[in-house]
């Protein structure tokens, strides 16, 4: 009796923190979306409005579409970066010391925060930023590229250059547990590098890699301040969409949207976990 | 499988930065044996190893084998297989697809593959496990898998590195049957990289003793045990004595001991009873260690205890001169 009420107590403080800061704001998020909304007053209610006007519109899925398109390329990217840059820190950088450093350079940007290092972006890819007038004085391009920013371009760039990190950190842990001799075993068996790489190196780095795609995935479906900037409010995801019905105070038709948006990332994530199994990774 | 295939080393160095891992070795391996490569840890008896395999770059010399220079061959053009200490099995890959991994790299079909990897799993008796992962078998299993990857390359020569000691003692003695066993079948030269001088002397037909980087000794089983040429093999290969007769380093076999009436003065300082044996520990006047394996039934005809003065004899002729 006295064992189970200290463990109860023991397991109280986390679950008090998840309860209070995690399960009740979601279960609220709920509740609010199916609550109707006029112009100028929110009431409660339980109706499907919400939700009905959000299946029935057809912004919703093209913004929706746009979020996959978002979360698919900056996957895309994020992985064969952050797959070739754990990959040389793992295999390619001999002495313990040299990866510690290399690694720790990779983390130099997180130094400031996502915001700046979006922004900073602006002025090198501007209508007279530094790549254009690079390029022109090169001789490369005779007018500025209006595409380098305020784009789907630009987006994916933040994206991509937010969030490789976190395909590199999981994919790099993963690689160095990866026991050397069985790289030894695959050329004693005539393997050559292509087919170490293939056969060996990658089904085993497999958990690493759905751990990276799962954090790039939500950061990106969940993102919307990212597309706001860099897109120069010309693009739209799920999160902007959010964003701009909070604007306007129409939070049950944001929380709707919320929900659809969690089950939506829920469902995708199940998915990937069917394909590998992360547990002992973890 | 290929029969006679001789694998010789000649000068063959191994340096990293300043320090010497194998000083200039030179050795021909006769086809068909099974050699144990031994000697105390850093001594370089597996750098040796790897560069046989080529999983380690030669600093200078060469590895001959068959007549052709393969120390700059890649580890698969060389007509070796290395077998790993920790086995080195392919977690995610089942048995059957372990052994038929080399295979597979050669682009040859899964039908066909699987047929040779199955004979091969025959061969180490695991047929049954075949579609089992590495995680799910024993340390004995998967050295038996383990083998039978190395083996699908058809080698001339098995490389095998340090295999039993991850094995519990009892497996260990079992496994170190099944490897002789397994030698004698298939003919090919099976060379042992060991620690441990009982494990040597059991499986090897030859014994490469290696100290500080060079070979101290190197001949048949027997031969090295009768006569260790230097107070290192001596004293590395156990059961003997080192000690200093009129001015100069003798070997005598613990065995060869005489406890009794006559010869040198000697008090006893630890009795050990070993089942068929009892070794006596005594301490000789001029202050040396002398080890006394006497029969038991000997032994108890007239028991002797820790403090007890003895006497030391031996037949002249079993001594046995050292080099300096």
């Amino acid at each position: 009796m006295t064992r189970s009420f200290t463990a109860w107590l023991q397991a109280a403080p986390l679950a008090i923190v998840l309860v209070g800061f995690l399960v009740a704001p979601i279960i609220m998020i709920v509740i609010v979306s199916f609550w109707g909304a006029t112009e100028w007053s929110i009431y409660p209610a339980f109706q499907f409005d919400n939700y009905a006007y959000l299946f029935s519109s057809e912004v919703t899925y093209r913004v929706f579409f746009a979020t996959f398109k978002y979360a698919f390329i900056t996957w895309a990217f994020t992985l064969s970066i952050g797959f070739t840059v754990a990959y040389f820190l793992a295999f390619h950088v001999r002495t313990q010391a040299m990866q510690i450093a290399l690694f720790l350079l990779c983390t130099i940007p997180f130094w400031t925060s996502n915001i700046i290092r979006m922004i900073s972006w602006i002025p090198f890819l501007g209508r007279n930023g530094i790549a254009n007038q690079t390029l022109i004085s090169w001789g490369i391009i005779d007018e500025p590229l209006e595409w380098l920013l305020y784009s789907d371009f630009s987006v994916i760039l933040a994206f991509v250059h937010l969030y490789t990190l976190f395909m590199v950190v999981p994919i790099f842990n993963t690689m160095m547990r990866i026991d050397k001799s069985l790289i030894e075993a695959a050329y004693d068996n005539g393997a050559s590098a292509m087919q170490t790489l293939w056969h060996v190196i990658v089904p085993l780095t497999k958990p690493g890699i759905m751990i990276g795609t799962i954090f790039v995935v939500t950061l990106v479906m969940g993102d919307f301040i990212t597309v706001r900037f860099m897109s120069g409010s010309q693009k739209a995801n799920v999160g902007r969409l959010i964003s701009n019905d909070i604007g306007l105070l129409q939070y049950p038709s944001a929380s709707a949207t919320a929900v659809v948006l969690l089950c939506t990332v829920l469902i995708v994530i199940a998915v990937l976990l069917r394909f590998v199994n992360i547990r002992k990774e973890l | 499988m290929g029969a006679g295939y001789d694998l010789e080393l000649v000068n063959l160095t191994k340096r990293y930065g300043d320090t010497l891992a194998v000083d200039g070795i030179d050795y021909h391996f006769k086809a068909g044996h099974y050699v144990c490569l031994l000697g105390p840890s850093g001594c370089g008896k597996s750098s040796t190893l790897r560069m046989i395999a080529g999983h380690e770059s030669v600093s200078s010399g060469s590895v001959v084998l068959d007549g052709f220079d393969v120390s700059h061959l890649p580890p698969a053009k060389r007509g070796t297989a290395m077998m790993f200490q920790n086995y080195a099995l392919f977690p995610h890959l089942s048995v059957r697809d372990n052994v038929a991994f080399s295979l597979r790299m050669k682009g040859i079909d899964k039908a066909a593959r699987h047929k040779k990897a199955n004979e091969l799993l025959e061969l180490v008796d695991m047929t049954k496990y075949a579609d089992r992962l590495p995680a799910q078998l024993s340390g004995g299993q998967q050295q038996r898998v383990a083998l039978a990857r190395a083996l699908v390359t058809q080698p001339k020569i098995l490389l095998l590195d340090e295999p039993l000691s991850a094995l519990d003692p009892f497996l260990r003695i079992r496994m170190r049957a099944e490897l002789k066993k397994l030698q004698r079948e298939l003919g090919i030269t099976f060379i042992h990289v060991t620690h441990g001088q009982d494990e040597a002397l059991a499986l090897g037909d030859e014994l490469v003793v290696m100290n500080n980087a060079v070979i101290e000794q190197a001949g048949r089983a027997r031969d090295v045990w009768a006569a260790p040429r230097t107070e290192f093999v001596a004293r590395f290969m156990g059961g003997h004595n080192v000690i200093n007769l009129a001015g100069s380093k003798v070997a005598l076999r613990a065995d060869d001991v005489i406890v009794g009436q006559e010869g040198m003065a000697a008090t006893v300082s630890a009795v050990e009873y070993q089942g068929g044996h009892v070794a006596l520990t005594t301490k000789t006047e001029t202050g040396e260690e002398v080890l006394a394996l006497v029969p038991e039934g000997h032994f108890f005809e007239s028991p002797k205890n820790p403090g007890d003065a003895v006497r030391l004899a031996w037949d002249e002729g079993r001594l046995h001169r050292l080099q300096a």
